[in-house]
């Protein structure tokens, strides 16, 4: 028979002490659990959805004569007319520190043609990476290829363009593959063409205007990679689109602050109820720890008892409250997003984090009643019977 | 040579005008193999005084040795190794653990002894056959009757083999015929060597003493040392 023997016995014995105090913390890990697991949820779901907005770094030449709005967000001033980047150096963003987090490099080449009277914005795009930059887009017809071009609503209502017209630009015959339905933004002004075909007739054969990055951001460092992309394209301007940037961090940030402040209050409330029904439980059974010191156990065996007992408990709930906690959150999820098919994966970093702490948890609320069951005088223990 | 040495021994409980003290200076000895009765009316004493003898109750003064040890210069943990080593107490309400088996209670002294747990085990079972308890060692104390108590508090207090064993009051709560086999018991513990220090109130329990220390309102009054051919009186009790 060891100290952890007589421990177990006592709790097989007071079954009803034992859950009383089991429950409690099982609710309070299993809260902190579904806390944390549902922010980190909402947090995957709400950054993939962000990610839906398109690009968040801007590429653009470091000279300016124009000023120009681009989608409503300030890209700076640059000048289609003038210096550009030449499009070869984009494969140098494919080298930085911080590669693995570009999920999609967009160039493009801006102009003016002149069809029949009207001068119109051209802007040569990578078709292919564009779903990743705009995939708000809605094309009515097809994407076109190097002989067609996509227009916006604007110029379909103005020059009266439907898909499969023709139209002539700068003297070359283009048919229209598709028209983009009205985004509200200066898209609908602008004629999209593939980017090839539109170097060549604006005459910037291998040279853009900008080009559009799309990070993937959940944790990657923004400002780092601006600084990466500055370094390795010197003749340009790199800029982060702040207002995204800025609002996805602090929203993530204001998340998990609520979720981790929340879950040190209910750990704190916890471990207190651990404490008052560990004092309890220890008053209870002063007679019985009289009788331990009277047949020779030393304070120490009598402290390491109680710890053992608060231990076992606490790392059961650790074990349970992971369970029940990753359940309330599965449970709970649709209810805080609308999002179909958020997925809440087993965690072993937390469920092992939540286990220590648990643990923790209940020896540290528990210290102070094993000191008092320790110190108890072997006598006055005896005289309670 | 005497094993055991009382100086002046005083406790006093509370402080001021609320002071009271149960033990006012007593002085004695015992040798090692001696059978020793305590007696003495209600509230005398007698049970601080055992406490005191037992390591737990500390002094206000005096001085306590067993074995020219110094037991109260002892810190609280050597004091609970004295208590281990040295002594063997049996409670007037036997305080066995209500959730440990009859085997498990008998264990409690020698759980925290570096040894086997078989070894452990059987040193139990050992001292269980001797208060005649063989084949229940798996009840639980509320499974038993008020007699196997008191031989299960007898079994774990023998079980760590002490050279001292401390009785209060050990056949108050039993019959004539299950005091007599408890009386019977002490002597063969005697006989084997082990000085026993027993308080009651019952002079036919006192009478199998050797000698016996009458307390009276914490003072030591006389000793008398009985005459070996008095006969016992549970020879009487049929």
């Amino acid at each position: 028979m060891k100290l952890i023997d007589i421990s177990l016995s006592n709790l097989r014995r007071r079954k009803a002490k034992a859950s009383f105090v089991l429950v409690g913390l099982l609710i309070g890990v299993s809260a902190v659990v579904a806390f944390i697991s549902l922010v980190d949820a909402l947090t995957r779901d709400i950054n993939q959805k962000l990610e839906e907005y398109g690009a968040n770094i801007m590429i653009v030449p470091k000279t300016e004569n124009l000023s120009l709005t681009y989608g409503g967000i300030s890209i700076g001033g640059i000048s289609f007319e003038m210096q550009e980047i030449i499009q070869e150096d984009l494969y140098k963003i494919r080298t930085i520190k911080n590669a693995a987090n570009v999920a999609a490099v967009g160039p493009m080449v801006l102009g003016v043609v002149k069809i029949d009277s009207h001068n119109v914005l051209m802007t040569g795009v990578d078709f292919e990476v564009t779903q990743y930059l705009r995939p708000w887009w809605k094309v009515t017809g097809e994407i076109p290829g190097k002989k067609s071009v996509l227009i916006g609503a604007e110029v379909s209502r103005i020059l009266g363009l439907s898909v499969g017209s023709g139209l002539e630009a700068n003297g070359k015959r283009l048919v229209v593959s598709g028209i983009l339905d009205s985004t509200g933004s200066q898209d609908d002004q602008i004629i999209f063409a593939h980017l090839s075909t539109a170097q060549t007739l604006l005459g910037k054969e291998g040279r853009i205007s900008m080009a559009e990055v799309a990070a993937l951001c959940s944790e990657c460092p923004i400002d780092d990679m601006v600084n990466q992309i500055s370094v390795v394209l010197p003749g340009a301007k790199v800029m982060a689109i702040k207002q995204v940037v800025k609002g996805r961090m602090e929203t993530l940030g204001h998340f998990h602050k609520f979720a981790y402040g929340l879950s040190a209050l209910i750990m704190f409330v916890g471990g207190l109820m651990v404490l008052v029904t560990m004092m309890g439980s220890v008053r209870e059974r002063t007679s019985e720890f009289g009788i331990f010191r009277a047949v020779g156990f030393r304070r120490s065996h009598v402290v390491r008892m109680v710890l053992f007992e608060a231990g076992v408990i606490s790392a059961i709930a650790g074990v349970l409250g992971y369970i029940v906690g990753l359940g309330a959150t599965k449970i709970s999820i649709p209810f805080f997003t609308e999002s179909v098919g958020v997925k809440v994966p087993f965690d072993p970093v937390l469920a092992g984090s939540i286990f220590l702490l648990a643990v923790i948890l209940g020896l540290v609320s528990s210290v102070y009643p094993a000191l008092l069951a320790g110190n108890l005088d072997p006598n006055e223990a005896l005289r309670t019977l | 040579m005497s094993y055991i040495q009382i100086d002046n021994l005083v406790r006093e409980y509370g402080h001021g005008e609320a002071a009271f003290m149960a033990i006012k200076g007593i002085s004695f000895e015992i040798c090692q193999g001696e059978f020793v009765g305590v007696m003495g009316e209600s509230g005398s004493g007698k049970s601080t005084l055992l406490t005191m003898m037992g390591a737990l109750n500390t002094p206000t003064r005096g001085k306590y040795s067993v074995e020219d040890i110094d037991v109260y210069s002892l810190g609280q943990d050597r004091r609970a190794d004295f208590r281990r080593e040295f002594i063997g107490f049996i409670f007037q309400s036997f305080h066995l653990i209500p959730y440990l088996t009859v085997l498990e209670n008998v264990m409690l002294p020698i759980t925290m002894v570096k040894m086997k747990s078989s070894e452990k085990r059987s040193m139990a079972k050992d001292a269980l056959e001797h208060v005649g308890l063989a084949g229940k060692e798996k009840r639980l104390p509320g499974e038993i009757s008020g007699g196997e108590k008191e031989r299960v508090a007898i079994a774990r207090a023998i079980v760590n083999e002490p050279t001292i064993l401390l009785a209060d009051e050990p056949t108050g709560n039993l019959d004539t015929k299950t005091s007599r086999g408890v009386m019977d018991l002490f002597k063969n513990l005697n006989n084997d060597g082990m000085t026993i220090v027993m308080v009651t109130h019952s002079p036919d329990c006192a009478r199998e003493a050797g000698r016996i220390l009458q307390i009276s309102d914490g003072f030591l009054m006389e000793e008398d040392r009985l005459i070996e051919n008095i006969g016992s009186p549970f020879d009487r009790v049929t």
